[in-house]
């Protein structure tokens, strides 16, 4: 009865989401789908961003009002052929609703866990989804953690591993950063895929993230099998020196924000909540410090130390920028050279691969095969 | 890396943390180890709520029981935090200030000021109050306002174990003396805690649910009494936005006047009586500050002006409930059409 | 406990230094020149200088309402201490504490109190400090015979027995608590007596004798600093003034202070004992009284100069931070 039909249920998007709010559908009743299309805006407290159509298809039915609230798995609507009888999507509504469960509070054990792994003598947090294939590493920037990968993480994986980590001093990794600097980072990245016995890896990294995944490809060209830099670190000088301050300096949320908002084209993007996690994360004892040590070696005096431009290309590398990325300038991904691909996303800013995930997703997913 | 704690446990992680990093946190009062000069075990009791229980263990005479003395040890907790300790004291019950008063407000909370800014007091007098237990008129009271009036004096009142956690390392750490207020209702409560030890600064209110209809300003346990009126009210189509004042002394203003101005409705709720409490306080500060920006007159919901009532179906009645807060939501809604 | 001439000079400078300040208040404060309440220490000097000449800066004293000779005698600078008196910026407090609220915790001195029993709670606390940080530190609250009636008190001699505490607790009794009688409001003959209720030496000495009290306490502080634990010791003694200044004193006898100046005034005791046993020249105590004159003469006069705090140090100070 319910061949054909595929339901589009609530995301979760991190760890700790458990419902969403419908902000409205972005595809009408009978439209037909592509995979990638958005198809409907989901707000939660932390953060909004679309559903991705992961089938083709046509849009038969919305279950799902703008305004509801769903748990996580909950029914927005249904993806089906045209030749689908609609008594079958009844059916299969009715059906889906009389036996769906949502999850229980604090029963984390449907989806995957965090996991940690030890590197020279640092508990590195990571998060992987898939498995099997070259696996991907994803690399935050500063000040981030795993989760800025929420939107990526799971169309990545489809057909993978994907493997994204806290970097050291961030997320819920130890808070010793060394000296701090890039190459620390990237000896940690190297010694985390040791860890997990991992012989060749894409790497995909965002921000700083991009700079120390350029490092580990300097070091190892040969273990890298492509780059894949979002709004990267380590291809320019210049780099927003008082956002930089101005994100470690913040004690509250009045504070934050606005630095926050810097990094998005839509600054309603940021939350009361997205603040709040922020601050949780640098009010742990010993973020401000390790941030402070990473600022000074990374950017000491507001620009970049690391220029690691002749690092890009040597191996296949993938470069994605936001036209308006406030914090490190698009112009950086200007005249590369051969072996890299550009795109530059007009109207984005510097967390492109959240505000423009479904392209960003096609990108990585199209160079790392 | 955040786990599932409760309240209470928040609280002991807390304790054990500072005094882990820091050989001046002392911890004293009555039973805080419990079993001193027994035939029975040492460590017995970790106070009547087995709060501070297991910190004996880790830290020795570092905890220190007391007699029951409150004006000796509250003013001991005071005098060795002008001389180089960073003292814990546990005022058990928020009610018994009455025995130790004078040491605080008079002591404590003066002598910066009196001594010209030369003096530094960093000292917590951690202390239970609140309804909910059937404790009676003596044991109940939620006697927040009386300290947030002196001058000199810091006053916390948790909410989450989160926020707990986070709040007392402040409090330690913080070189003013602080009244730190623990609802006796809220200790078995659960919430996400990070390992870590954090520090939550003073006077930063937090907005616990976003709405734009009506604003509910409000403290400790009664942000669990708002948050279920205000999912009761999201059904009739009435959005609230909650915010815990989670410091009384310094309090957040900014986040008042800023929910006043988004919302244009107020409800202050608050468990302690209503004479010159919180709620009157904030209402009073609204009004003086933010007029213009209400769109009809303020409620305020709060225990009535009588002692804590020992029977149930009396203290029941005594607490503000949701259903008093929706009421109050209603009335705003309706008063400002 | 054998005195140098050097520790003798001091002892007696210390205690005219007192006098002086003391007695120069009385006129002062007369003019109207001097704000709120003072309560004034003359004819009480041996008692304060014979316990604080045993302490150094790691020793801390929590004091009382009649607080300036204990100031004094633990080392408060005396022009800042005049300063503060007259509601002075640069007084010790910054003009923000007064006579009642002298204190500066550097050199030990945890302030004089306004509340009749609020310094041994303190002091209880000052002790565990040592105790706890190993600082070899005493501390001591002086109380009157008012105080040693506080249920404070009883806790705070409690609680340092309990904890076996460095702690010395000096009942100043003066006869006086307000306008009531000591004989009557203290329900045993000494209040040195109720020491034994909480199991601790309780002292009597005489008050006007400094090398009385500079015995008795060095015992007590000597054992607290050996971990000996608290003591008591009670200073009978006498004020020369009022509970405060203005009080008409119609609760004493007609002559009483003018025979406890003629009879029992501390300075001229020591005077004579050490000028008799040939320790000092009396010439050179004359020396040390032109010295005190013109000690708190120049500081009468600098503090009547200096600027009074203004708006802006109204607001701050209340917190370290806020």
């Amino acid at each position: 009865m319910s061949e054909g039909i595929r339901p589009i249920c609530m995301p979760k998007w991190g760890l700790s989401m458990k419902e969403g709010k419908v902000a409205g559908w972005l595809v009408d009743e009978g439209e037909s789908l592509t995979p990638g299309d958005e198809v409907i805006d989901i707000e939660t407290e932390k953060i909004s961003s679309a559903v991705e159509a992961a089938d083709a298809g046509v849009l038969r039915r919305c279950v799902a009002q703008e305004g509801d609230v769903l748990p996580v798995g909950g029914l927005l609507g249904i993806v089906a052929d045209e030749s689908v009888a609609d008594a079958d999507i009844e059916a299969f509504v009715t059906d889906f609703q009389a036996n769906f469960v949502p999850p229980e509070d604090d029963d984390d054990e449907d989806g995957p866990a965090t996991e940690t792994a030890e590197v020279a003598g640092r508990q590195i947090r990571y998060l992987t989804k898939g498995e099997g294939g070259v696996p991907v590493i994803l690399i935050h920037g500063f000040g981030g953690d795993l989760n800025n990968w929420l939107f990526n993480h799971d169309a990545l994986a489809a057909g993978r591993a994907v493997h994204a980590l806290d970097l050291p001093g961030h997320g819920s990794s130890s808070k010793d950063v060394g000296d701090g600097s890039i190459g620390f980072f990237a000896d940690v990245v190297t010694g985390f895929a040791d860890a997990l016995e991992i012989e060749q890896a894409h790497l995909v990294g965002h921000s700083m993230g991009g700079a120390i995944a350029l490092a580990v490809a300097r070091a190892a060209p040969a273990w890298v099998a492509s780059l894949t830099l979002i709004g990267s670190a380590g291809l320019g000088g210049e780099i927003d020196g008082a956002y930089l301050e101005g994100f470690i300096a913040a004690e509250r949320r009045k504070d934050l924000k606005p630095h926050v908002e810097k990094l998005f084209s839509d600054p309603a993007l940021v939350t009361r909540q997205l603040v709040n996690d922020l601050l949780a994360f640098k009010r742990i004892d010993g973020v401000t410090a390790a941030l402070g040590t990473v600022r000074d070696a990374f950017a000491p005096g507001g620009a970049q130390a690391e220029d690691l431009r002749a690092v890009a290309g040597t191996v296949p590398t993938l470069v994605i920028w936001g036209a308006g990325d406030q914090i490190i300038p698009a112009s950086h991904a200007e005249g590369l050279g051969d072996g890299v691909d550009c795109t530059v996303l007009d109207g984005q800013g510097h967390m492109v691969q959240m505000e423009a995930a479904a392209e960003v997703n096609r990108l990585i997913d199209a160079r790392v095969g | 890396m955040a786990r599932t704690v409760t309240y209470q446990q928040a609280i002991n992680e807390a304790l054990a943390q500072e005094m882990e990093r820091d050989e001046t946190v002392v911890i004293m009062g009555e039973d805080v180890a419990g079993g001193l000069g027994t035939d029975g075990e040492r460590d017995a009791w970790g106070g009547p709520l087995g709060i501070t229980k297991g910190l004996y263990g880790k830290f020795g005479d570092r905890v220190m029981d007391t007699p029951i003395t409150e004006s000796a040890f509250i003013g001991a907790a005071v005098g060795a935090a002008t001389s180089g300790l960073r003292p814990v004291a546990e005022l058990m019950f928020i009610d018994f200030m009455g025995v130790c008063f004078d040491q605080i407000f008079n002591q404590a909370a003066k002598f910066r000021y009196m001594f010209g800014g030369k003096a530094e007091t960093p000292v917590v007098i951690r202390t239970m109050y609140g309804a909910g237990l059937r404790a009676a008129a003596q044991h109940s009271q939620c006697l927040y306002p009386v300290f947030t009036h002196i001058p000199g004096l810091k006053v916390v009142t948790p909410a989450t174990p989160y926020d707990a956690k986070g709040l007392l390392i402040q409090s330690i750490r913080d070189n003013d003396p602080v009244i730190f207020c623990e609802h006796k209702a809220l200790y078995t409560l659960e919430g996400d805690v990070p390992e870590e030890p954090y520090a939550l600064p003073f006077g930063e209110a937090n907005i616990v649910r976003e709405g734009d209809d009506v604003s509910i300003v409000t403290l400790g346990r009664m942000v669990h009494v708002a948050n279920e009126a205000a999912a009761a009210l999201a059904g009739d189509g009435i959005e609230c936005e909650v915010v815990d004042l989670r410091t009384t002394s310094p309090m957040d203003e900014d986040t008042i006047l800023e929910t006043v101005e988004n919302t244009g409705r107020l409800v202050v709720l608050d468990e302690s009586h209503p004479r010159c409490n919180m709620a009157t306080d904030i209402a009073a500060m609204v009004c003086e500050k933010a007029f213009d920006s209400l769109k009809g007159p303020i409620k305020q919901v709060t225990a009535p002006h009588t002692p804590v009532p020992f029977a149930d179906t009396l203290e029941d009645l005594y607490i503000p409930d949701a259903a008093a807060v929706q009421k109050a939501v209603k009335a705003v809604m309706e008063s400002s059409k | 406990m054998q005195l140098s001439k050097d520790q003798l000079l001091t002892a007696y400078r210390t205690m005219r230094t007192i006098r002086e300040f003391e007695e120069r208040l009385h006129v002062e404060f007369a003019t109207g020149d001097i704000p709120g309440f003072v309560h004034l220490y003359a004819g009480e000097e041996a008692s304060g200088v014979g316990v604080c000449m045993h302490l150094e800066d790691r020793d801390r004293i929590a004091s009382t309402h009649r607080g300036h000779g204990h100031c004094i005698a633990k080392g408060c600078d005396v022009d800042g201490m005049m300063a503060e008196i007259y509601g002075r910026k640069d007084g010790l407090c910054a003009g923000k504490g007064g006579s009642m609220h002298i204190a500066d915790l550097d050199k030990g001195m945890m302030g004089a109190n306004g509340i009749v029993g609020g310094g041994p709670p303190l002091i209880c606390g000052a002790g565990l400090a040592a105790k706890q940080l190993g600082t070899g530190g005493v501390a001591i609250a002086f109380v009157g015979d008012g105080g040693s009636n506080q249920g404070t008190t009883f806790e705070s001699l409690n609680l340092a027995s309990v904890w076996n505490l460095p702690c010395i607790f000096v009942v100043e009794n003066n006869g006086y608590a307000e306008s009531t009688s000591s004989k009557w409001s203290i329900a045993c003959d000494d209040a040195a007596d109720r020491a034994s209720g909480f199991n601790m030496p309780g002292v009597v000495v005489d008050g006007h004798d400094f090398f009385a009290v500079y015995e008795a306490a060095g015992e007590a502080i000597r054992r607290a600093r050996e971990g000996g634990g608290p003591s008591l010791l009670e200073c009978k003694l006498n004020r020369y003034y009022g509970h405060f200044e203005g009080d008409a004193q119609t609760y004493r006898g007609p002559d009483e202070v003018k025979k406890l100046r003629e009879s029992r005034d501390c300075l001229a005791l020591f005077r004579e004992k050490v000028t008799s046993a040939a320790l000092v020249d009396g010439a050179e105590l004359d020396a040390i009284d032109r010295d005190a004159l013109s000690l708190i003469d120049g500081a009468v006069s600098k503090a009547k100069a200096a600027p009074p705090p203004g708006a802006a140090d109204l607001l701050t100070d209340v917190y370290v931070s806020y």
